[in-house]
């Protein structure tokens, strides 16, 4: 088998696995699905009458393609409990002691998680609609923005592999990716417009990738304007795979279970 | 035993002048370990001695800093890719997915051993009918018994009938029974000729299993040899006397002083002399004490254990868990 071959089998055997074990662990992933509908909640019914958005029929149409970017993050999470799970219980030295890829376990796992998060992503159409969503754009453009927020939730899935495999506990890199997500999410355009923040959060919020990637949502959905927004999007994306993949294989050579 | 590069190889694990620091801990101070094919090589030691460390080192899990080690006529640093397909490994936790099935789980190490779909899948089943799992091979791991864990995570390494199996610690943990079945199973593996280093903290698994053993302490093998040679070391077999009255040490003593070398040692009402069927038996040490009207509340015939082996050697038994510090940091340190 060449090597290319090789990676692809073993992925997708670790693929496999990990979907299996989705619907078996439902306490796992129904948290991560209620705590995004709690939040749309909350923002639309509490915060929402507070918050100015012009150009936007309603708030809730400026607030989805924020907290479903917000969601994809968060999904990030279910690659960091199942690395972190896999590595305490002995696992992860079970697959680097056998002839497999080496960048399996990890490709496995992340390809898997776009599963989850097809699921959250589902969910929070669903749960947007009740409450009022509704998108503006060609069909066409609705399924390019499903496909920029998987993405953008497969990049996520990459960085927190990062995280798991460099913390010492799931633990340790839940607080480390909570304290990474909560700034970047909320000191951006997905929740208020950034020209009611002060200067300072206003240029971090511009200058801020989920800015660009809940922009192009938006874009996408609801007709707001682009810009460079779609493509600057595609591009982080990219980006962000290319280094986080990178350093989660060179982490996972030398990862050791504890 | 298949031959590579045509050189037969001489021994299934050869290691030379192991070394293995992690910050300034030195797990392993350069051990040397050999087991020829088809033999079980006991690696003894307490917690923290350096057994897990070398075992990972075997396993191509890490690295060495320094000296060499070939398992199967393989180098675990050049060849390791190679290697890994002719290794099993099971280890102290049990890594298995407990999520997954039982056949699963061994249907997945298969395909990642690369068997491809159809032998995997029949290698699976075979390996949970005689691992006698294969009513719960349908049923999430999870639900499964310690000891049912265990036999799956050892019918895991067997998947690709590895050359040469690793056993970290296989029954640490184990009821007495699941351990006694669990024995039973390496036994029956290594009959077809596989050769296994196993680890453990317990000298009477040790003693059952092993051909040889390594005993190994602070990073170093302070002995080796066969079960045997080992208990040779702290002599032979010993006669152990209950007297029923302290008082009656020194008549007691007297009596028997000429049946042995040495004159008999005698503590708390506790009489122990060297014993030697070919100078008298245990008749005549009898017979001896009831001239001298000394009572006998019990009376055995003690063979030297491992312990005694262990703690002859060490200073301290082996199931201390002093060392449990050491081990602690090394996996901190990694």
């Amino acid at each position: 088998m060449s090597s290319l071959a090789l990676v692809a089998a073993d992925t997708a055997v670790i693929a496999k696995r990990n979907l299996k074990r989705i619907p078996r662990q439902p306490d796992l992933w129904s948290s991560f699905t209620l705590q995004p509908i709690l939040f749309v909640l909350l923002f639309v019914y509490v915060f929402g009458g507070a918050i100015q958005t012009p150009g936007y029929p309603d708030y809730v149409d400026f607030l989805m393609p924020g907290i479903i970017v917000q969601t994809m993050a968060f999904g990030g999470f279910v690659t960091a409990i199942g690395l972190s799970d896999d590595l305490r219980k002995g696992l992860i030295d079970r697959f680097r002691s056998l002839p497999m890829a080496r960048s399996a376990v990890l490709s496995g796992r992340t390809l898997a998680d776009v599963a989850t998060n097809t699921v959250s992503l589902v969910v929070m159409i669903v749960v947007g609609i009740l409450v009022g969503f509704n998108f503006s754009s060609s069909p066409l453009e609705v399924i390019a923005g499903f496909g920029l927020l998987l993405l953008f939730g497969y990049a996520f899935s990459w960085i927190f592999a990062f995280i798991a495999l460099s913390s010492s506990s799931a633990e340790g890199a839940q607080t480390l990716g909570f304290l990474a997500i909560f700034p970047l999410t909320f000191a951006s355009s997905a929740f208020v417009p950034p020209d009611s923040m002060p200067s300072a959060v206003q240029a971090f919020a511009e200058a801020n990738p989920i800015t660009t990637i809940v922009d192009a949502t938006r874009a996408l959905f609801v007709d707001a304007p682009a810009g460079n927004d779609v493509w600057g999007a595609v591009l982080w994306c990219v980006g962000l795979i290319a280094v986080f993949s990178t350093l989660s294989v060179y982490k996972y050579r030398r990862a050791v279970s504890s | 035993m298949r031959t590579l590069r045509g050189v037969p190889p001489e021994a299934a694990i050869e290691v030379r002048d192991l070394r293995k620091s992690f910050g300034d801990v030195q797990a392993l101070c350069g051990i040397d370990l050999n087991a020829p094919p088809g033999t079980i090589l006991g690696l003894l030691g307490p917690n923290g001695a350096g057994k897990t460390t070398a075992v990972r080192i075997l396993t191509t899990l890490l690295p060495p800093d320094g000296g060499t080690a070939r398992v199967a006529g393989l180098d675990v640093v050049k060849d390791a890719a190679a290697l890994r397909s002719r290794i099993g490994l099971a280890g102290q936790y049990a890594a298995v997915d407990e999520n997954l099935t039982g056949f699963e789980n061994l249907d997945m190490v298969g395909r990642l051993y690369h068997l491809g779909r159809g032998p995997s899948r029949e290698r699976a089943r075979e390996l949970l009918e005689r691992f006698s799992l294969t009513d719960a091979g349908d049923r999430i791991s999870k639900t499964y018994s310690g000891g049912m864990r265990r036999r799956l995570d050892l019918a895991a390494a067997l998947v690709a009938r590895p050359p040469v199996l690793f056993l970290d610690e296989p029954t640490t943990g184990l009821d007495p029974i699941s351990r006694l079945q669990l024995w039973e199973t390496i036994e029956a593996r290594v009959a077809g000729g596989t050769t296994v280093l196993l680890t453990t903290q317990y000298l009477d698994e040790a003693d059952r299993l092993a051909d040889r053993i390594a005993v190994i302490d602070h990073g170093r093998v302070i002995a080796e040899g066969t079960p045997d040679e080992l208990k040779s070391r702290v002599g032979g077999e010993r006669l152990e006397l209950t007297l029923r009255d302290y008082g009656e040490e020194e008549a007691a003593i007297e009596a028997l002083a000429p049946l042995a070398d040495e004159r008999p040692k005698c503590e708390h009402g506790i009489l122990v002399m060297p014993f030697d069927q070919t100078r008298g038996d245990i008749a005549e040490a009898v017979r001896r004490l009831d001239d001298a009207s000394v009572g006998i509340a019990d009376i055995a015939v003690r063979r030297p254990t491992l312990d005694d082996v262990f703690i002859s050697l060490t200073g301290h038994a082996a199931e201390q868990d002093e060392e449990g510090e050491a081990e602690q940091r090394e996996e901190a340190a990694a």
